[in-house]
């Protein structure tokens, strides 16, 4: 309605800060902000930009000398980055959260009962609610899986939603993240930092905690080990020191309290999944594995992997170890699949999505196709087939040349792309080389599911550094925020 | 009161942690080397600081060669280069990135392998090494010249000392623990014999004349070279005789850094290994220490040396490598491909 009216005070670190046409996570909400919000605004105004560039610059030394990084490797260099920290929090409400809380609950529900459905008895696919060439065909469908029933019905225990918000401020699912989602040790470890660089800024306010995650984590996998074991031994699987994300497993596997393994740490004799210790073999129940399904097993799959256990997908077929996440979930944090993401909700939940979809055309429908061809200049589109190698095509910023040949791509093999309008993603105030700008922002909310579904308060915001830019990515240059939910 | 205190303690067993008596072998193998190369930089440091000192007086270049011998790296050595000359051995031994026994390559490997124990040591024992073996691994030729030398070697020496101290007041004491004691142990013992080896034969004239006149200030040296000069002096101040300062490296158990200290602390990390921890496969490798203990008990020094100091240390030396090759051929076996 009206945006927030400045108090004198908030000037201050704000006075230039100018985000016309977007909305703002801190500044020009259109709700009335919530006393916690108000003060965390009216505190950050009275920074100047020196003490706050003091502090991010103690964080990243502090991150450097910690090994909070991600790898990059190069010949037989192993060059650790760090990833990019803002010392200015992404905050939301205790209503917005609760929002999309239930949002993503309801979304990991979908998707169980979903992957469930499509390796047993196919009746979303017989119903005619998704076309059964895109699951059937998909290629991380998997065969193995045909048939397994998993303990709990879950497949998917770790879950990353990627999020936007639009113009209005309503959160939109940009992607589902059903195989390996990374980012939950930042999430951790950027809260340890900010409440150690950022105290003046938290203190009073009443954050929703995020250290639960890894006793969490720990419960529900221990939930899903196989029926009858009354101590079951969790183990995280790892590719290695020399995987991007090692870091992650290091600080998921201290959090638990579980020893992190690799491939040629285990073994699998009868059947059944044993470690290598000092003292001989020790039986293995649940595998939080961080190692593509391709990886897994090399009798299985890919035989020149060195990566995997020879055995553990017979081990897992005969209902000796839990793998979190179930092989083959890649099928439904596809492209193509999120398309139908809200129809697969109403199927099996027979409720309408808590979190909507970003307007999603598929062109294998014809009315898809219509419109897309109709408006190309204003949609961005996206082949959704393993097969693709096209791109992307980015409507707005193409040339009639682009344009057209694109319309012809989509004539020749509609079925393998969607289109979706260009969302306006909200920014959040940022420490920039020229003062405190706005930057887009996302969401990636964490989802812990055993029993039932657990979501960490905050998630992941990654926040684009670069002026306009709508690339969060990491290894574009992206960064990270400290997200704080508010109790109340 | 007595029975009090006494009931008190036997609330007490020996600790049988959940989850402590899994250790993976990976971890074992990674804990006992990350001791191994501390300790050896700290070693080389050592060696390379009393070295530049010792010699600077008389000719620059002199008695660099032994360095050279003590680490047995004759052949890669003059592969590269013609003469040993101060600047080619400190370069050698510390920012050569192609000889695996500088102190940029022990300090890649000793971070790779805490890099493998990240998810088992504590964060300042992870914080302290990653600050120290990153500084290490960025050491250039430029910050190895002579002026810088022995500031360096102290703060490589300060470093080690610091990871081993914080290890010692962090790191959670079940198994890895016992392996990491098992690795800085060994890697001493092997040290101490390469160190007595090498200087006694350089520094004595010849055979006949032990115990005659020799240059004190090269013994000191020697002693400097295993940080033993102070006890040594506290315990035999007027007894500076090669006999006297290779007995009391090879055989006062009040010298932590001695033969005899080395293997005791070897002889205890295993035995908990064998006793708490019950771990089969500990006794042969106990035996063979055993051996090793008793020799050094039952001989003198003068003994030793009279037999040949050279062959002794060389027999331990080899003992040594055995114990070390018993302890991973019972701890982590080679993978056996298991085909399903």
């Amino acid at each position: 309605m009206n945006d927030m009216k400045m108090t004198a005070q908030a000037a201050g670190l704000f006075a230039t800060y100018d985000v016309p046409d977007f909305f703002c996570e801190l500044l020009n909400r259109r709700d009335i902000p919530p006393s916690g919000l108000q003060l965390v605004r009216d505190r950050l105004a009275c920074f100047d930009p020196g003490e706050l560039r003091r502090r991010a610059a103690a964080v990243e030394a502090q991150f450097y000398r910690l090994g909070i990084t991600f790898t990059v490797y190069s010949d037989s260099e192993a060059i650790d980055r760090v990833l990019p920290f803002d010392v200015i929090p992404r905050v939301l409400t205790a209503a917005e959260w609760d929002h999309v809380e239930r949002g993503v609950q309801q979304r990991v529900q979908a998707i169980n009962l979903f992957l469930h459905d499509i390796y047993h008895d196919r009746h979303i696919l017989r119903d005619g609610v998704v076309p059964e060439h895109l699951v059937l065909g998909n290629a991380n469908y998997c065969q193995a899986m045909v048939g397994l029933d998993v303990p709990g019905g879950v497949y998917v225990h770790v879950n990353g939603t990627d999020l936007v918000r639009d113009r209005d401020g309503r959160f939109l699912v940009l992607e589902d993240n059903a195989r390996t989602p990374s980012g939950a040790s930042y999430v951790l470890e950027n809260r340890q930092m900010m409440l150690r660089l950022m105290p003046d800024l938290a203190t009073g306010l009443d954050i929703r905690p995020v250290d639960e995650y890894g006793p969490r984590l720990h419960r529900a996998l221990a939930e899903v080990a196989p029926a009858g074991v009354a101590n079951p031994q969790v183990v995280l699987l790892s590719p290695g020191i020399y995987n991007a994300a090692y870091f992650e497993h290091v600080f998921l596997a201290r959090e638990m309290g579980i020893p992190l393994v690799e491939g040629r740490d285990l073994m699998v004799e009868d059947g059944r999944v044993y470690m290598r210790t000092v003292g001989g073999p020790r039986p293995v129940h649940s595998i939080y594995r961080r190692l593509n399904d391709d990886f897994l097993d090399p009798l299985v799959f890919n035989p020149d992997s060195l990566l995997g256990v020879p055995g553990l997908v017979d081990a897992y077929r005969r209902g000796n170890v839990t793998l979190a996440n179930a092989i083959g979930t890649g099928v439904a944090d596809d492209k193509a699949v999120y398309a139908y993401m809200p129809r697969i909700i109403r199927y099996y939940l027979d409720q309408d999505p808590i979190l909507t979809n970003v307007e999603t055309h598929i062109c294998g429908e014809p009315e898809g196709l219509a419109y897309t061809l109709a408006n190309l200049e204003h949609l961005v589109v996206k082949p959704v087939g393993e097969s693709g190698g096209y791109g992307l095509l980015i409507g707005p910023h193409a040339t009639q040349a682009q344009l057209d040949e694109f319309r012809a791509l989509l004539r020749a093999d509609p079925a393998n792309y969607i289109s979706q309008p260009v969302i306006s993603l909200s920014v959040s105030p940022t420490l920039c080389p020229g003062g405190v700008e706005g930057r887009h922002v996302d969401l990636r909310p964490f989802a812990v599911t055993g029993r039932n579904t657990w979501v960490l308060p905050g998630g992941l915001s990654r926040v684009a550094l670069r002026k306009g830019s709508l690339v969060v990515n990491s290894s574009q240059g992206g960064g990270a925020k400290d997200t704080w939910v508010l109790a109340s | 009161m007595g029975s009090g205190i006494m009931t008190q303690v036997s609330a007490f067993p020996p600790p049988v942690l959940p989850g402590l008596r899994n250790l993976l072998s990976r971890y074992a193998e990674s804990t006992m080397w990350l001791a191994r190369y501390m300790e050896r930089i700290e070693n080389m440091a050592r060696l390379i600081e009393v070295t530049g000192s010792s010699v600077q007086a008389s000719n620059m270049d002199a008695g660099w060669d032994s360095v050279i011998r003590i680490n047995a790296d004759d052949a890669l050595f003059f592969q590269h280069h013609e003469a040993a000359t101060e600047r080619s051995v400190v370069s050698f031994y510390i920012t050569d990135r192609d000889n695996p026994d500088s102190i940029v390559s022990m300090a890649r490997c000793a971070r790779e392998n805490a890099r493998v124990l990240r998810p088992l040591i504590s964060t300042e024992m992870w914080m302290h090494l990653n600050v120290f073996t990153r500084w290490v691994m960025e050491l250039g030729p430029d910050d190895v010249g002579a002026g810088d030398l022995s500031p360096l070697c102290t703060r490589l020496k300060q470093d080690c000392q610091t990871h081993f101290g914080i290890t010692e007041g962090t790191l959670y004491r079940d198994q890895a623990w016992l392996f990491y004691i098992l690795g800085k142990n060994l890697e001493r013992a092997d040290q101490i014999t390469r160190l007595i080896d090498i200087k006694y034969h350089t520094l004595l004239p010849s055979g006949a004349d032990v115990g005659s006149d020799i240059d004190l200030s090269q013994w000191t040296s020697v002693l400097r070279s295993a940080a033993a000069y102070h006890a040594f002096r506290r315990v035999l101040p007027e007894g500076m005789t090669p006999a006297n300062i290779v007995g009391f490296m090879l055989k006062n158990d009040g010298f932590p850094r001695s033969l005899s200290a080395s293997l005791r602390s070897v002889d205890g990390a295993l035995s908990s290994l064998a006793g708490e921890y019950r771990l089969r496969h500990c006794s042969p490798i106990l035996e063979r220490l055993e051996e090793l203990r008793v020799t050094l008990v039952e001989q003198t020094v003068e003994d030793i040396i009279m037999r040949g100091l050279h062959e002794y240390m060389d027999w331990i030396q080899r003992q040594l490598r055995q114990i070390q090759n018993d302890i991973a051929h019972a701890f982590w076996p080679p993978v056996v491909s298991v085909q399903a």
